[in-house]
């Protein structure tokens, strides 16, 4: 196995009138090649901004460090922007939550398709057209060649986030940062483009992390999972661990409050983590979760520890593992 | 029974809207039929469920009933009384209000949150200044956001708090009918629970109704109290979320059932049987407009357009079920 990405002790640090705002505290993850690592969490807990610093997207006041952070063997940190922008877009993309954001509205669906093509592989036009039509059969869009003169404000927000997805794989890249690529899509075509991005990435061996909140999604395409939470990793594992195995706190409450169809009574109240997460402006002393955690105890104050059980599956709590299944128990009975 | 029913308070007659497009620089304009002789009756404390495959017209429908667009044909109802094609678009908007799909696009990014969230109640001149704080602050704790983010500006926020605005704005106003055009799907699993969870008890506190257009169909089977399912335009099927969830009838409605992730490993990702391609709106295929990517299709199909059969068990466009 190969990784494609390596990172570990990601910080990203925003500076706030208030004060200096730690939104990515100290994260370690990798994905190999033909690996699908999802992370799921909070909102605000830092997903996207981790994948920002990734493509070297931050905004630009945002501080980032890390003790390593390697795109497949070549040290990202170190990198000048005109480097990064040579590979971005090309041997790593990124499909964000926000279509509009990538999409720009004062230029057609055809030029924005074929301009990484040409700019990075230099292929001629009729080359990158025909990689453009090829690209939006694949991802369900019909009268393809049509839509290639048509601009982003034209096309509802499902086939704009379809056209970000054929943008993405112009390339073949390597890493693919998906950032809720699906959320705004009905569930048919939500399948179609996860079976595609799935067919693809095993066509290119490509590495996948895949940022959502459904947690439908990550057990049906995770090879591995990451939560997160205010900014950290408090747990990780394989996605038959996360499911089965969930020991941190929050995954038993998440994995609490989808109603399932067939299982959870129609109408009836959802399970749901009461509270909302703690400002990340400053440092957050003990467990970040505690103000929400049914089994917060003294400890919880001041202690944080991370247990690493083997390679790839962790958890970060003051309790030790049969106490947090015993805590699974409870939850799902409660 | 005595007395009188009363009328929807929210009914679509035969709607159509059109767009006009241009398919390439040189061709002439040809019509897109975004919305196709659709009618629908909302009651008082409905929560109607609308879904359906991408650009299917869902977003086309919530604007024409949020009167942001004018339907090319048909009429729009309020309390059983038309509402003026030129219609005053501020007395829709005290009562119907939107929750929209894109909380990035949605919310002002130069205005502070505090100033989008009070924005309704200045427009309609509720409260003094005094009060809109107030209320302000009142409505993101119901919203489960800090009250710090008042001096914030949009893109200071994750997109799920961000969603938390766009749910207090529209409901500052408390208005009758809330159109909520995806409200969760930015949302992570907690916040969406607190949300929907919300979003019934304030429908039972303040009579609220509400249509609710959504792709997650677990959310959608959990709080709807009836679904209409669209395809390319029209509504093809449409009965008690009971009714639908147990026992569709149309064969899209079953694919689109079948097509669900649910939270269990090692299962992969299912294949509606679909096929890829979702029909070319410009074009619509014959007959039904379903039939090159339905399994059931038979002689009728490609043909004839399928008859609206009414019955105990609700609305079916299918010619199976003539
Ligand atoms: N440009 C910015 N200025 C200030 N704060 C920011 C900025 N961008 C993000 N933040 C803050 O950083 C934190 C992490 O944001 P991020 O967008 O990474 O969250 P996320 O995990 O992607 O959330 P969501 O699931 O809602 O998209 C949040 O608290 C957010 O408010
Ligand atoms: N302003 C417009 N001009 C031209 N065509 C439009 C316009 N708005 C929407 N359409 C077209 O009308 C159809 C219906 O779009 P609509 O946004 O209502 O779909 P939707 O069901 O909300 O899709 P989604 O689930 O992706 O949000 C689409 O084919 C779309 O391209
Ligand atoms: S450390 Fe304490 S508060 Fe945090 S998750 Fe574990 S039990 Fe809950
Ligand atoms: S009318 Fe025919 S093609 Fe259309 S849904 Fe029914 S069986 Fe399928
Ligand atoms: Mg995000
Ligand atoms: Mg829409």
């Amino acid at each position: 196995m190969s990784a494609v990405l390596e990172v570990s002790g990601l910080t990203v640090d925003i500076p706030v009138p208030s004060g200096d705002l730690h939104a990515v505290r100290g994260i370690d993850f990798s994905v190999d090649k033909g690996e699908t690592l999802c992370i799921v969490g909070e909102s605000g807990c830092g997903k996207s901004l981790t994948s920002l610093s990734i493509m070297g997207l931050l905004p630009k006041r945002a501080k980032v460090s890390a003790d390593r952070m390697h795109f497949v063997g070549t040290d990202l940190l170190g990198m000048k922007e005109r480097e990064l922008a040579a590979i971005r877009g090309n041997r790593m993309a990124m499909i964000f939550q926000e279509p509009m954001t990538s999409l720009n509205p004062a230029y057609t669906i055809g030029n924005q398709l074929m301009e990484p093509l040409i700019r990075h592989k230099n292929a001629s036009d009729k080359e990158a057209r025909d990689r453009a039509i090829y690209l939006l059969e694949r991802v369900g869009i019909t009268a393809a060649a049509s839509r290639l003169s048509q601009y982003p404000h034209q096309l509802s927000g499902g086939l704009r986030q379809r056209v970000m997805i054929a943008m993405a794989l112009m390339c073949d890249p390597e890493l693919i940062i998906a950032d809720e690529p699906t959320t705004a899509l009905d569930v048919t075509i939500q399948a179609q483009i996860l079976h595609l991005l799935a067919e693809l990435r095993k066509e290119f061996n490509s590495a996948l992390i895949l940022i959502t909140h459904d947690l439908g999604v990550v057990a049906r395409v995770a090879d591995k999972v990451a939560v997160m939470y205010a900014g950290k990793i408090v747990e990780a594992g394989t996605v038959d661990e996360i499911f089965n195995q969930p020991l941190h706190p929050y995954t038993q409450g998440l994995i609490n409050c989808i109603p399932v169809p067939g299982k959870t009574a129609r109408g009836s109240r959802l399970g749901s983590i009461p509270g909302i997460v703690p400002t990340l402006i400053g440092d957050i002393k003990g467990c970040s979760f505690r103000n929400r955690c049914a089994f917060a105890h003294g400890e919880c104050d001041t202690k944080d520890p991370f247990h690493t059980l083997s390679p790839g599956r962790g958890y970060r709590c003051t309790l030790d593992v049969p106490a947090c299944e015993a805590n699974a128990k409870e939850l799902v009975s409660a | 029974m005595t007395g009188q029913t009363p009328p929807p308070v929210l009914e679509m007659r035969d709607v159509t809207k059109t767009y006009m497009i241009r398919r390439g620089i040189f061709s002439p304009k040809q019509p897109l039929r975004a919305v196709n002789g659709v009618s629908l009756k909302i009651d008082r404390g409905d929560v109607l469920g609308l879904v359906g495959e991408s650009g299917c017209g869902k977003s086309t429908l919530a604007k024409i009933l949020l009167g942001l667009e004018m339907p090319t044909d048909g009429e729009i109802m309020i309390d059983g009384k038309p509402v003026d094609r030129d219609g005053d678009r501020k007395a829709i908007a005290r009562r119907i209000q939107p929750i929209f799909q894109d909380p990035y696009s949605s919310l002002n990014p130069r205005k502070t949150i505090g100033s989008i969230v009070s924005l309704p109640l200045r427009v309609h001149k509720v409260g003094d200044p005094l009060t809109w704080r107030k209320s302000v602050e009142d409505i993101l704790d119901i919203v489960g956001l800090p009250r710090r983010v008042y001096d914030s500006y949009p893109n200071q926020l994750s997109g799920g708090q961000r969603q938390r605005v766009a749910i207090a704005r529209a409901l500052i106003m408390k208005p009758e009918i809330v159109i909520c055009d995806e409200p969760t799907s930015a949302l992570d699993v907690s916040v969406q629970s607190q949300i929907l969870n919300l979003l019934m008890d304030l429908r039972e506190e303040l009579n609220l109704t509400y249509v609710l257009i959504s792709h997650n169909l677990a959310v959608v089977e959990h709080i709807a109290t009836k679904v209409a399912v669209m395809y390319l335009g029209r509504i093809v099927e449409e009965t008690g979320t009971e009714a639908l969830f147990d026992k569709a009838r149309h064969p899209y409605t079953k694919a689109l059932l079948s097509s669900v992730l649910t939270p269990e490993p090692g299962l992969g990702v299912p294949d509606s049987g679909l096929g890829i391609a979702f029909p070319n709106p410009i074009n619509p295929p014959s007959g039904c407009t379903f039939h090159p990517r339905c399994a059931k299709a038979f002689g009728p199909c490609s043909v004839d357009k399928p008859p609206v059969i009414m019955d105990a068990d609700g609305r079916v466009e299918c010619h199976l079920y003539a």
